[in-house]
């Protein structure tokens, strides 16, 4: 078991590694200039040549890049003598644009987008897990067939389009909820919540969907393994035989895909993050693209990398803690 | 002892709807188990001969059950879910044919059996497993404390077999239907599992229904056999008369046709041609004429008017052949 | 239906080699698992298995689960590289020639396997699967088509089921086509691994049958696998037995069921019930105790050992070798029976 974790973490390293040096290569070959765009308008060309200089952008790429991965340990300080800057760790630089550093920056998006996340991947369990497991249990029924057909209608409709019509009708029709903005779940619950609930239904629902769907296939093919017979021929009720025998392996392969999906969305909902203007990471990203900042982008690269792979890790774990086959001996 | 026999099963038919059409998987079968004895029910694919156990326990989901079927007197066929399920596990159990499929993979061994102890007796979670590990002991396990702890697929094929047999037997029911027990296992294991069960039988006087598709077996632990074809019993013997003096032509093509180690060299396989019937399609009349020898032979319009019923042919034996006296 | 290119003409050249098919020191390990810093050791499924198979015989390889039967037929084909030893067809090692010029002898040696439905492609038609092996050797279309109508009539369809696929028949139907497809570049050696242990038993009689008919029409050989001791008795010539990968036992079929020299051979035969109910309460039964041992993990000395009766010191720390014990016959045991 140590030995596997072992293996699984230096595989992360690695791999985390290869996403920095891959994404680094990429701007390296573009034909922006970082130098200029930091500097700003009206910048004369030895002050460039200074800020390249203090950046260390004139240095060979590979030298960059040893800069750039020591400095996410260690911290790195800009320049020399009276110009320098110290960046301490977890330094990922300083955006071009704002100047500020990628690690702030990202420090202050993230709560909002976890938050986001965290609330649209309870609402879409409850949902999709709760209605796969009732249209598998009442198979062949009205039910079944009702919520069947609802979830290829809710998968059919576009993220933007279900967060327009949720923001009209809501808050601009009814006036039920405010428009969303970020408030820290510390300073206020509630409207951490009331303001999270509009952009939590718009990215729940396409995967309530997806998780139902799928729910319901995984409950059909376990309730058909012999050993869910194997449990009825025991004279258990049929509520241990489904909740405990039933449920608990059809469940296992819904929380693998939990986890990955989770990852991906801990570090930004693109979409949603921008149609209801919520200053998550998704957002940061979004304008960091626009303007080609290349740390900034580069940080939220490496730091979604990061979730990804570390949720597949715990993805693992959790499966091997359910079912004792995949246990290592 | 009452005077009933602990199964009786009297005109047994169970029919399932497919979007192909209705099959008719069991056509009215009739037999009985009495205490300390074993029938053996052998078939090939699309008999219904696990369809048959699978009512009798209550566990075909979605099927027409209709007929009869009394344990020690009460009947089972159309009993109210619940008084069924207390006798599932509890009166009858069973054993299923793949040990590694049929216990669950995520709990312990002595978890499951423990399990199917309390849904019976209640009691502590300790006191259950206890049980357990005693059950676990009583069927050759070795270590039974250890293993009990352990998941099924830690377990050798004939270890968990025997597990199975265990959770069968945890709380001592006196009826024991066996699925192809045996035929997920190496002979040798076999033979080590079949010991077994003959054991716990003279032990406990079970009554057990054995159902397979090997004759070998049958001739080892059956007192009386009932043999299966396309969903209708066709024919009903003591085990010695049915393999000494097999009346019904499949009962015959299937001797005939088995590779025997017993057999002189040289000996000619004389097989049944055609293969099995479809359930969705079955043949009209009797459902073995197309592949029928005799019918072959010498045509005859009863083979396929009315599907032929089990006649007493001799004491304690009968067939369901319409040409019956000519084979005689 | 012709016979010319019956395979036994030749065997009777002066100076071609006796045996079809010659096996020496065959072995099979497979890498073991992956470990933190370094793989587990490898798992010997097969090792050290020599036989040959004579031109038109059938020799039935048995054991149980795990002894590598299957295996050993796979490399037999070269469907598996072995990692030991040598396979020669026709006194040519088959065994390091490479893939591509071992395609002219492709023709002459053949699979069946256990699954006919999951060995055939679901989407060809029973022309297309029966005649790819010809096409492979470059025959003519119209040639091909009068070959694959008389290879279904050989095995027993009709020349309508030709243009249907593997899933409208059943499963005896299904292992005849499967049937049909190794013989038709006439081969002189067939192996065929379980061919019948997915079928019902009363087909299972249907496919033996045409086997040995077969046999006798095209004078092809058989290695047939199985762990049905009688089916095996029942077609082959010559037997030989395996435990945990190697063969402890080979010799003429009446010699070995009649008078097993090993003790494994001689258990398992007591241990197939017999459908003879008289019979079974009478006979003596060897009951071994516990399974067979994992492959991983083979235990010391002979590897028959920790289930066997007639165990001794020796047999824990010696493995025995396969020795004559009578002509044509040939025991792995210190203490064989007489």
């Amino acid at each position: 078991m140590i030995g596997f974790l072992l293996r699984r973490l230096l595989a992360m390293a690695a791999t985390l590694l290869a996403v920095c040096a891959l994404t680094f290569a990429v701007f390296y070959l573009l034909p922006s200039d970082p130098a200029a765009q930091f500097c700003g308008k009206d910048c004369s060309a030895d002050r460039i040549e200074l800020v390249r200089q203090q950046l260390g952008l004139a240095d060979p790429l590979a030298v960059q890049f040893w800069h750039y991965v020591t400095a996410v340990f260690a911290g790195r300080s800009y320049g020399t003598g009276q110009y320098a800057v110290q960046c301490d760790f977890p330094c990922f630089g300083y955006s071009f644009q704002s100047a500020q550093p990628v690690w702030d920056l990202m420090t202050d998006r993230l709560p909002t987008s976890v938050s986001l996340a965290l609330g649209a991947a309870v609402l879409w369990l409850l949902l999709g897990v709760g209605a796969g497991v009732l249209s598998a249990l009442r198979r062949g029924t009205w039910l079944d067939r009702t919520l069947m057909i609802g979830t290829i209608g809710i998968a059919a409709l576009p993220v933007y389009f279900t967060a327009m019509i949720l923001l009209y009708l809501v808050v601009s029709v009814a006036g039920l909820l405010p428009y969303p903005r970020y408030i820290a779940f510390g300073e206020d619950p509630v409207g951490w919540t009331t303001n999270l609930i509009l952009p939590w239904i718009a990215l729940a629902l396409l995967n309530a969907a997806i998780y139902a769907r799928m729910t319901r296939n995984s409950v059909i093919e376990t309730m058909a393994e012999p050993y869910v017979r194997t449990a009825r021929a025991k004279g258990l009720r049929e509520r241990r035989v489904v909740g405990r025998h039933g449920l608990r392996p059809a469940l296992t392969p819904v929380a693998t895909m939990l986890g990955m999906d989770l990852g991906g969305l801990l570090a930004g909902a693109l979409i949603t993050e921008s149609l209801f203007s919520l200053p998550g990471i998704g957002k940061l990203f979004a304008d960091s693209l626009n303007k080609a900042d290349q740390p900034v982008i580069m940080g939220i690269t490496l730091l979604a990398s990061f979730f990804i792979i570390s949720s597949n890790l715990v993805v693992d774990l959790v499966y091997a803690w359910i079912d004792p086959r995949a246990r290592l001996s | 002892m009452t005077s009933h026999p602990l199964l009786d099963v009297h005109d047994l038919a169970v029919e399932f709807t497919t979007e192909e059409g209705t099959v008719r998987a069991v056509k009215g079968v009739d037999f009985t188990v009495e205490r300390g004895r074993t029938l053996g029910i052998v078939g090939e694919s699309g008999s219904g001969k696990s369809v048959t156990s699978l009512a009798v326990m209550g566990l075909h989901r979605g099927a027409t059950v209709t007929g009869s079927a009394k344990l020690d007197g009460t009947e089972l066929v159309g009993a109210p879910d619940d008084d069924l399920r207390k006798l599932r596990g509890r009166r009858m159990a069973m054993v299923f044919q793949d040990a590694l499929t049929a216990l669950h993979p995520y709990f312990t061994v002595g978890d499951q059996i423990a399990e199917a102890y309390r849904a019976h007796f209640g009691g502590t979670r300790r006191a259950a497993l206890a049980r357990a590990v005693d059950v676990l002991g009583d069927v050759g396990i070795p270590e039974p404390a250890r293993r009990a702890d352990e998941h099924p697929h830690q377990f050798s094929g004939g270890m968990r077999q025997r597990a199975m047999i265990a959770l069968a037997l945890s709380c001592e029911p006196d009826l024991v239907i066996a699925d192809e027990p045996t035929t997920a296992l190496d002979v040798t294991v076999q033979a080590q599992v079949l010991e077994l069960l003959m054991r716990l039988q003279q032990e406990r006087g079970l009554g057990i229904v054995m159902i397979t598709h090997d004759l070998g077996v049958i001739a080892r632990v059956a007192d009386d056999v009932l043999v299966m074809y396309g969903g209708s019993a066709a024919e009903q013997a003591p085990a010695d008369t049915l393999f000494t003096t097999p009346r019904h032509p499949y009962t015959r093509g299937l001797l005939d046709s088995l590779p025997r180690l017993d057999a002189e060299d040289g000996a000619e396989l004389r097989s049944i041609p055609g293969s099995p019937p479809s359930l969705l399609a079955p043949p009209a009349g009797c459902a073995f004429h197309p592949r029928c020898a005799v019918y072959a032979a010498k045509p005859d319009a009863r083979c396929t008017g009315e599907r032929p019923l089990l006649r007493t042919v001799a004491d304690g034996h009968r067939s369901a052949c319409v040409h019956d006296e000519v084979t005689a | 239906m012709t016979t010319e290119t019956a395979p036994l003409a030749d065997a009777a050249d002066p100076g071609a080699p006796a045996a079809l098919l010659s096996v020496r020191d065959l072995g099979m390990t497979f890498p073991g698992p992956r470990g933190t810093l370094r793989r587990r050791p490898g798992i010997r499924a097969v090792d050290g298995v020599t036989f040959d198979v004579r031109p038109g015989e059938t020799l039935g390889l048995v054991g149980e689960s795990g002894c590598g039967k299957s295996t050993t037929g796979r490399m037999l084909v070269r469907l598996l590289d072995p990692t030991a030893g040598r396979v020669s067809f026709r006194g040519q090692d088959i065994t390091t020639t490479p893939q591509h010029r071992l395609r002219p002898l492709r023709s002459r040696f053949q699979m069946i396997f256990q699954d006919p439905f999951a060995s055939l492609n679901p989407r060809q038609t029973v022309q297309q699967i029966i005649a790819a092996p010809l096409r492979a050797q470059g025959e003519g279309k119209q040639r091909i088509r009068a070959e694959v109508r008389d290879l279904v009539r050989l095995v027993g369809l009709a020349p309508e089921h030709l243009e249907r696929y593997p899933h409208q028949f059943s499963g005896g139907q299904a292992q005849r086509i499967g049937i049909a497809r190794a013989l038709a570049t006439r081969p002189e050696l067939v192996v065929a691994d379980e061919p019948v242990s997915a079928l019902d038993v009363s087909i299972q009689a249907q496919i033996v049958g045409l086997m040995e008919r077969l046999q006798a029409e095209l004078g092809v050989a058989y290695v047939f696998i199985a762990h049905d001791l009688a089916v095996v008795k029942h077609i082959s010539h010559r037997v030989a037995v395996m435990y945990l990968g190697r063969i402890v036992e080979i010799g003429d079929k009446q010699q070995v069921y009649d008078h097993p020299a090993h003790p494994y051979t001689k258990a398992l035969l007591s241990a197939v019930p017999l459908p003879d109910p008289a019979a079974e309460r009478t006979r003596e039964r060897i009951v071994l105790l516990g399974d067979p041992p994992s492959p991983a993990n083979p235990p010391s000395g002979c590897t028959f050992h920790p289930r066997c009766p007639k165990a001794q010191d020796v047999c824990r720390t010696e493995a025995p070798l396969l020795t004559l014990t009578a002509p044509g016959r040939q025991a792995a045991c210190h203490f064989p029976e007489a």
